[in-house]
């Protein structure tokens, strides 16, 4: 009968579900914090489920030998294909970034097929996502209430030092070591007794320049300030595209206060937040990635990094539209015929 | 480098004396249930002063945290003077707000929170406010709000032009008994700070009563990996 060959079907349904582990049916909680395991087996969950568009890549180790992986999403192609690159957690204690990389994921996957706009970007692009660059410091901030607040990476200090790290965001070869940095190692802001000394920062730097004359655009999310800073971190350096840049990162605070109201700034680190040096949106500008930003998101001190689980969601929905915007313009930018006519493409 | 004259409201120069005055504001008007957040600055001017240091004149707005982004916007002027001396003192404050006394008044729950806590039973105690994951009791939001205020008393005097304190968490509440009808706390409080990217723990005894507002008797730095011996300044 009908009705017993529904159950046998729904009986085989479920066989397989206890089979292949039950996790994939459960729903992944994008409203909570997670663990880098919980992280680790999301993006593996998130590659088995779209083989079509997903696949991973490995593309270096943290100083505790971790494997750096990110996500490549985007319609499969034979020939290499523009791209945008988004890390999140360079700073282990910005957890709502590692949060944000993972909201993106979702929706992007969720809305390539219904959303022809999303579709397009898939044809035309492939998206490198990064949801935990700093691995090891994100873990260390896991460990107990007294490490939440860790920043830096954990590799140990060199020489006399007896502190642990280095802050990433100031160990990349772009203008190393000139300003906003501190050389006791003991520092939050410690740029490393070398450029490049982070196997982190390393990993990123060798991923960027392979794949130079795909990368159209660098986003790196980070907390707290609400705030899109454009390069350079000098204060007497501008970049080329200085107007053209302040102008995408405008409308991208525009369309991010569209969603809830949250105001963001945009401008230069040295003009709105401070002088720095050594940071990798400096390093993606410098090897001539045009459009090259940095998020810091909610809130803008009440709580700042320890943003509370019930603002995830909101603080997400907010930054994809500023994230997508920005995506937008450099994917008409460069594809400007498809931009008038983006047509699904039929892979199922 | 510091420029004389206009300054660009959204620059961070502008915005670190905002957040001096903001530190001023809530030592004088912060309470268990009112703490005051910088939403805008209007306009900023600086020049250098005779005596040596340099003076902000700011217009800016201001909201009430504790009402959330519901509540209403309070404009307010202020004169921030940031000394030039060899060893660092305290910045001064000139403020003034419109409508300060006819924003929604707090006062019933200001005096039941009194009303409970002031009683000689009372040990409150409670470590990291907020947890990990950003989440705090009900009970624990007044104290919360408390240690951000005697904070304040602390950030104020630790401002520089090249400072901008936030309040990262709460490491410690514990209740002292009570002297002169004055509620006694006992602080841990985690301070960020933005140009240094730092965590600043520092210790501090406050008193609060609905009459006399929020005083802090005593701090202390506290150093916090143990091979660090001394003060960031």
């Amino acid at each position: 009968t009908m009705k017993g060959s529904v159950i046998s079907v729904l009986v085989v349904l479920a066989v397989v579900d206890r089979l292949a582990g039950g996790l994939e049916h459960r729903s992944y909680d994008y409203t909570k914090y997670h663990t880098m395991d919980e992280i680790s087996a999301w993006m593996n969950q998130m590659e088995r489920e779209n083989p079509d568009v997903v696949s991973s890549m490995i593309y270096g180790q943290t100083y505790e030998n971790r494997n750096i992986t990110l996500l490549k999403i985007g319609f499969k192609s034979t020939t290499p294909k523009k791209a945008v690159w988004m890390d999140c957690g360079i700073h282990a204690r910005e957890w709502i970034a590692p949060a944000f990389c993972q909201h993106f994921v979702k929706e992007i996957l969720g809305s390539y097929k219904t959303d022809s706009n999303v579709n397009m970007l898939f044809k035309n692009l492939d998206f490198y996502i990064t949801p935990v660059l700093n691995m090891d410091g994100y873990i260390y901030s896991w460990r107990d209430k007294t490490t939440r607040l860790w920043r830096k990476s954990r590799s140990p200090g060199t020489g006399n030092c007896t502190c642990f790290g280095t802050d990433l965001n100031r160990n990349f070869y772009a203008n190393w070591g000139m300003v906003g940095i501190s050389r006791d190692c003991c520092s939050d802001i410690y740029n490393g007794p070398t450029a490049l000394s982070e196997p982190e920062a390393k990993a990123v730097t060798d991923f960027l320049g392979a794949h130079q004359n795909e990368v159209l655009c660098y986003l790196t999310i980070h907390s707290y300030g609400q705030l899109i800073l454009i390069p350079y971190g000098h204060p007497n350096i501008s970049a080329p595209n200085y107007e053209e840049l302040m102008e995408v990162g405008l409308a991208a605070a525009k369309a991010i206060k569209a969603v809830h109201g949250t105001s963001y700034k945009v401008g230069t680190a040295p003009d709105i937040l401070y002088a720095n040096s050594g940071t990798s949106r400096d390093f993606a500008r410098l090897i001539r990635i045009p459009y090259s930003f940095t998020f810091e998101l909610r809130d803008k001190g009440n709580y700042g990094f320890i943003l509370p689980e019930d603002q995830i969601q909101p603080a997400c929905e907010e930054s994809y539209q500023g994230a997508m915007s920005i995506v937008n313009y450099v994917h008409d930018k460069n594809f400007k015929s498809a931009a008038i006519t983006g047509t699904l493409a039929t892979v199922f | 480098m510091a420029s004389t004259g206009d300054l660009e409201p959204t620059h961070y120069p502008a915005r670190r004396a905002a957040q001096v005055a903001l530190h001023y504001l809530n030592t004088h008007h912060g309470s268990p249930f009112r703490v005051f957040g910088l939403q805008q600055v209007h306009k900023a001017s600086a020049e250098d002063v005779a005596a040596g240091g340099r003076k902000y004149k700011l217009d800016f707005s201001v909201t009430d945290w504790g009402s959330g982004s519901a509540g209403p916007a309070l404009r307010c002027s202020a004169d921030v003077l940031f000394p030039r001396t060899e060893r660092h003192s305290a910045p001064e404050v000139q403020l003034h707000c419109e409508a300060l006394h006819q924003i929604n008044s707090t006062a019933q729950e200001e005096d039941a929170f009194y009303q409970k806590y002031i009683s000689p039973d009372s040990t409150v105690s409670a470590r990291d406010i907020p947890d990990s994951f950003g989440n705090m009791s009900e009970e624990m939001q007044p104290f919360w709000r408390l240690a951000r205020v005697a904070a304040s008393f602390i950030m104020l005097r630790e401002s520089s032009e090249n400072t901008e304190f936030n309040m990262a968490k709460v490491a410690s509440v514990t209740q002292q008994e009570s002297s002169e009808e004055q509620l006694m706390l006992e602080f841990v409080v985690l301070l960020h700070d933005f140009p240094s990217q730092e965590i600043v723990q520092w210790k501090l005894l406050a008193s609060w009563s609905p009459d006399r507002g929020v005083r802090v008797l005593q701090t202390e730095w506290q150093p916090r990996c143990p091979h660090a011996t001394k003060p960031p300044n």
